[in-house]
């Protein structure tokens, strides 16, 4: 029986639904039981990952040293995670989460920028951080593309490299048969993150344990960026069902949503008109920015969220949400004013 | 003819290239004396077809020039660590296209006047020389207590150098903001987009500042872009100042002239424009002072 590796990002995409406004408090609290749950790793911290609090991104109830101080003594088993982006967490950052207890580093880029990794990741070797690369599908990339860039990114010592559908426009067998290629020539292990726009982060998360990645994200009842990320929940029925082996167990997990988890999320995962659209190949991260952008310059969220994905705009760029909806408003008052 | 300061660029690379024609094209009070490679300079033969007179020797092949006043080095930043004690002890100026920091940070419009007599100049990062003119403009008539600016680059406009020093520029144009920009905290990001086509550098610049004036601030603000069009054609403002309590949004893009790179380069057309426009500075200073002696 396969084992599969579970990362809970609960606290981390977690942020993103919450604004970035977990308390310190709140983390801990949820870390302590999400741990109790069994995950092998827990990611955590503000959702555009460390170094992310920000105007662009929004900024943290807490500071990221705070988050981590807060977190690292009520964690016993699972192995802390942070994530973060070259060009916005620096190596002062990663000392600092070297310096709190962190083990695993990881390393998200746009796939076809993923040799911008390859300073962090050499850093994070030589501090003892254990660095990881994620690598954001991107609809415009061949299968045979995502493997070049996830071979690069194994040459700079990635240990465990992530597939990440960042918008949930993937389809399962796109998820499937670029894992499936991706594991015949990769020698590390491989991981996949879904996230659930189109209502596909289950299904795309088992094709990718059934193409061969041993390591997937997933949320306490999905609670993430966009319409959420993988639910653990149903993905663990799923995998007993089909005889894959975890850490977790089961119902834990679903008393962990239900008591501790359900009461502090702002709104449930459900599925919004605006969210749909970011099928179209957007950052689920965007939907927040979009909706603000819509509101200030009297647009719809759908119309930017659609134009941003033909745009080919992919991960961080949330300030194209003003940009476009500064331009959509004025092409609405020249339609106005002839 | 009007007499010029002999100059030298270490480095044929895409950003030495498009000083060159800078350069060529647009000094009043620069002459070009030598492009300096090595044996591993592919590109070292574009200098000398362009009639520029070049050596493949090195740091060592341009001491030989006593004649060469100004030197930028467009290698990186561990070169520049060694060529810069050499060029200072040979008592040449050095302007630096590298992080390598050694000498004050310069921004143009910014703080050029004040380092006229400095040995050695550093061009901090081409997010930094778009972003700190509006930061600075702000500055001049509120205070700014935090920067955030977030660069957008197109992917093939970068290349191996910022790759493989991404912390670099994040770390040297966050603190230039503060150091140059006068803003109180900073934080850069800086984004590689692989759009295609691809997009033109585009810059946003958030900034925290206390009873924003609109006015005063869109004043503050086309002046500073008025400024820096004199030495970067291409700079334009893609979202004036907009306000939202004490936030001030805008938006800058650049479009490159074009001399090498192609014009989605802004950002390395504005630090090329920058070189010039600091060598330019420093050699009709020197030229003033040979004058006065």
């Amino acid at each position: 029986m396969k084992r599969i590796n579970i990362l809970d990002s609960t606290l981390r995409d977690g942020s993103h639904a919450m604004s970035h406004k977990y308390t310190t408090e709140q983390m801990a609290m949820l870390a302590e039981q999400i741990d109790s749950t069994g995950v092998d790793f827990i990611e955590f911290g503000h959702g555009n990952g460390v170094g992310g609090s920000s105007i662009q991104y929004g900024f943290g109830a807490a500071t990221d040293e705070e988050y981590m101080k807060a977190v690292r003594p009520k964690v016993k088993n699972a192995k802390l995670a942070i994530i973060t982006l070259p060009g916005i967490g620096t190596r002062y950052d990663l000392k600092m989460a070297k310096e709190n207890g962190i083990t695993v580093a990881r390393f998200a880029t746009q796939m076809s920028e993923c040799d911008i990794a390859r300073q962090h990741i050499g850093m994070a070797k030589e501090m003892g951080l254990i660095p990881w690369a994620v690598l954001p599908l991107a609809k415009f990339l061949s299968v045979e593309e995502t493997l070049r860039y996830a071979q690069i990114s194994e040459k700079f010592g990635a240990e465990v490299i992530y597939l990440l559908d960042g918008g949930g426009s993937a389809l399962p067998e796109e998820v499937y048969e670029r894992i499936f290629t991706l594991q015949k020539h990769i020698d590390v292990p491989l991981g996949f993150h879904a996230h659930n726009n189109m209502q596909l982060a289950v299904a795309n998360t088992l094709a990718a344990i059934d193409a061969g990645a041993t390591y997937v994200d997933t949320c306490i009842k999905g609670f993430g960026a966009g319409a959420g990320n993988c639910p653990v929940e149903p993905l663990l029925l799923a995998l007993d069902r089909k005889g894959y082996r975890t850490n977790v167990d089961m119902y834990k997990a679903m008393d962990v949503g239900d008591e501790y988890l359900k009461p502090l999320m702002p709104r449930p995962m459900e599925l919004t008109s605006d969210q749909i659209m970011l099928g179209y190949g957007v950052y689920s991260s965007f939907i927040l920015f979009a909706r603000r952008a819509a509101a200030k310059f009297g647009v719809d969220t759908r119309d930017i969220i659609k134009e941003i994905g033909l745009r080919g705009c992919t991960e961080g760029q949330e300030q194209i949400c003003i940009q476009v909806a500064y331009e959509l408003a004025q092409k609405k008052k020249a339609a106005q004013n002839p | 003819m009007e007499k010029k300061i002999p100059v030298a660029i270490i480095g044929p690379g895409n950003i030495g290239l498009d000083l060159m024609y800078k350069i060529l094209k647009r000094s009043k009070y620069m002459e070009l004396k030598l492009m300096v490679g090595n044996d591993t300079s592919k590109h070292l033969p574009v200098a000398a077809a362009a009639g520029v007179p070049t050596t493949d020797r090195g740091i060592e092949g341009l001491l030989e020039h006593d004649d060469i006043k100004i030197v930028f080095d467009a290698t990186l930043a561990s070169a520049h660590m060694v060529h810069a004690p050499l060029l200072k002890a040979a008592g040449k100026i050095a302007v630096d296209l590298t992080p390598a920091a050694i000498g004050p940070y310069v921004c143009p419009p910014v703080n050029l006047e004040g380092y006229k007599n400095e040995p050695n100049l550093n061009l901090i990062t081409c997010g930094g020389q778009a972003t700190i003119p509006i930061v600075y403009a702000l500055s001049e008539v509120t205070k700014v207590n935090y920067a955030e600016i977030v660069a957008c680059i197109a992917r093939d406009s970068a290349g191996p150098g910022t790759r493989d020093s991404i912390d670099e520029f994040t770390i040297t144009t966050a603190r230039a903001l503060r150091v140059v920009g006068r803003a109180e905290k900073s934080k850069a990001i800086i984004l590689l987009n692989p759009s295609k086509p691809p997009i033109m550098m585009s810059n946003t610049i958030y900034c925290l500042v206390e009873d924003p004036d609109p006015v005063k601030i869109n004043d503050a603000v086309n002046r500073m872009v008025e400024r820096v069009r004199q030495y970067v054609p291409g700079y334009s403002l893609k979202l004036p100042p907009t306000i939202d309590g004490n936030q001030v949004t805008t938006m800058v893009e650049i479009e490159g002239a074009g001399d090498y790179l192609p014009k989605y380069s802004g950002n390395l057309d504005i630090e090329t424009s920058a070189a010039l426009a600091v060598g330019e500075g420093i050699a009709e200073h020197l030229l003033k002072q040979g004058g006065n002696h």
